[in-house]
């Protein structure tokens, strides 16, 4: 009974802290492209428009719920509803912190602490192609048809990467336990410190921008070639589930990225390189996970006001003809330093 | 035409160079000075000859120059102005010569802002002036009529005075042909 009330506070904080994320990474999205073209951005509701959000919620729930009468209306329901939800149980299996000392209990910085954490990540967030292949499907019109055949490509081909690239870090930390992939990096360095482990990284990152649509690689919604792509026909909150589920694929990327290569709640010194004794280290280990988070989504959106958009053939060649060949050499690099270094 | 395809290295065609100076770029761009102008707040700088709304003037003595000719209510291309032509008041010193509109209107939501009016007036009565913002929750309200014209043209301190002077200003009265109160240089020749 106790376990259970345990586990629902920290589903509550770990959802709402995450909505509350996502939505003003949106507001962040808005400032810091602002920021960049020499402009201010939104300031009008409440001070320094830090309510907009709000607004913007508020809007969303205001607008009318079109429902166009040539959509296939089961799925065209399900589809936003099926972007949102992996993002949100994805979250469940990545290490916040460490653990937080509270009446000596002590208490986990983790939902669900599974054994085959990174497994789960990848059964889970490849669902989230079925949001939108499903929405492309049944708006049975020619643009979302051809964001969702865009993005089924496109998801798919970069599964095998993001997969194979995560490979050297479960080969180093010998464990496919998030938590303890990370305690490992907080004894070790942070796997971004090794040369082999970084190139892991680097095609990790350019895959995630390919897995969460982000420019330069936002094929399946690309506005200027296919209006809004899969989300053309979504109105309403339908479509804010679409905008929300987006950003919330982001803080799951970011924090997947930061769990497995940047140290996750772990600091390369002490006392934030060994799992917490006192609840102000505790709090400070959760503090820096979402640190890095946040780092990872202003890069996130750094680089989307930065780059233009990939012609799709150019991302297709990337993911098959470079990515995959590379990650498998980057495998057995890996397994040959390891076994020079073990021996 | 034939465009020539520069032969790229291997680390140019990785693009990573090019993606790095991006990023750069766009990020020194963040802490620079912002050119957005908060608007309602902080109103553009207009220059002494912008041509916004068309507006009623009157003459340094506070007389309404406009007689009621009608010539900008035909000139009009879309048809904003609608005049209903009246006479000056019994005791006015003009009263006999001179006509004023009853009413004046321009309809705000079919005024162009062409300037035709301003043009053709050959009292010098109508000018374009710095009114931009033209809002109302009604299409009553965007239809302007005599008196806010008036309000919106003020005063028109030029230097035809026509019936104290006769065209020739008043010795030791400022020149200054404007729109609206920012001194300009008299143009040569003038009026």
């Amino acid at each position: 009974m106790n376990e259970l009330i345990i586990h629902l506070i920290k589903i509550v904080c770990v959802i709402g802290v995450m909505l509350g994320i996502v939505a003003y990474t949106v507001m962040a999205e808005r400032w810091i492209c602002a920021w960049m073209q020499d402009r201010i951005g939104p300031n009008r509701v409440g001070p320094f428009g830090v309510l907009q959000p709000l607004a913007d919620g508020l809007k969303f729930i205001f607008k009318e719920d079109v429902l166009p009468w040539h959509v296939h209306k089961f799925y065209f329901t399900l589809a936003p509803a099926l972007t949102m939800v992996p993002a949100l149980i994805t979250i469940a299996v990545i290490p916040w912190g460490s653990n937080l000392p509270i009446a000596g209990h002590a208490i986990t910085g983790v939902i669900a602490d599974l054994n085959v954490g990174i497994l789960f990540i990848f059964a889970v967030a490849s669902l989230g192609v079925y949001g939108i292949v499903l929405a492309g499907w049944s708006s049975n019109s020619k643009y979302p048809f051809l964001g969702g055949i865009r993005s089924s490509a496109q998801m798919i081909s970069y599964e095998v990467c993001l997969g194979l690239s995560v490979v050297p870090v479960f080969m180093q930390a010998g464990t496919l336990n998030l938590m303890k992939v990370v305690e490992y990096q907080g004894r070790h360095l942070p796997f971004v410190c090794y040369p082999y482990l970084a190139l892991s990284f680097f095609i990790f990152l350019v895959s995630a921008f390919a897995e969460t649509n982000r420019l330069p690689f936002d094929f399946p919604e690309a506005e200027q070639e296919l209006v809004g792509g899969y989300h053309t026909e979504y109105s309403s909150m339908k479509f804010a589930m679409f905008f929300l589920g987006e950003y919330a694929n982001m803080f799951v990327a970011s924090a997947v990225m930061v769990t497995l290569f940047c140290g996750g709640w772990s600091l390369p010194f002490a006392p934030f390189n060994a799992p917490a004794q006192t609840l102000g280290v505790g709090l400070a280990q959760i503090g820096i996970f979402l640190a890095k988070v946040l780092c990872f989504l202003f890069f996130f959106i750094w680089v989307r006001w930065t780059l233009p958009r990939f012609r799709y053939d150019q991302l297709m060649a990337l993911g098959w003809k470079i990515f995959i060949p590379l990650t498998i050499l980057n495998i057995l690099i890996t397994g040959v330093v390891l076994a020079v270094v073990t021996k | 035409m034939q465009v020539k395809r520069p032969k790229l290295t291997f680390w140019e065609k990785s693009y990573i160079p090019q993606i790095v100076h991006g990023l750069w770029l766009t990020l020194r761009h963040i802490p620079r000075r912002k050119f957005t102008r908060m608007y309602p707040e902080e109103k553009p700088v207009l220059f002494g000859d912008y041509r916004g709304a068309p507006t009623l003037v009157k003459d340094p003595d506070g007389r309404v120059k406009c007689v009621s000719c009608q010539l900008c209510e035909f000139v009009c291309p879309p048809k904003a102005i609608r005049i209903t032509p009246g006479f000056r008041a019994e005791q006015a010193f003009d009263a006999n010569v001179e006509k004023e509109p009853k009413e004046f209107v321009i309809d705000m939501l079919r005024c162009i802002y062409c300037g035709y009016c301003e043009e053709v007036c050959p009292e010098e009565a109508i000018f374009l002036k710095n009114v931009f913002a033209i809002t109302g929750y009604k299409r009553e309200e965007m239809r302007f009529n005599k008196p806010k014209l008036l309000e919106l043209g003020g005063v028109q301190p030029d230097s035809i005075w026509k019936w104290k002077y006769k065209g020739a200003p008043p010795p030791g009265t400022p020149i200054a042909p404007v729109r609206d109160g920012t001194p300009v240089e008299p143009k040569a020749g003038g009026h």
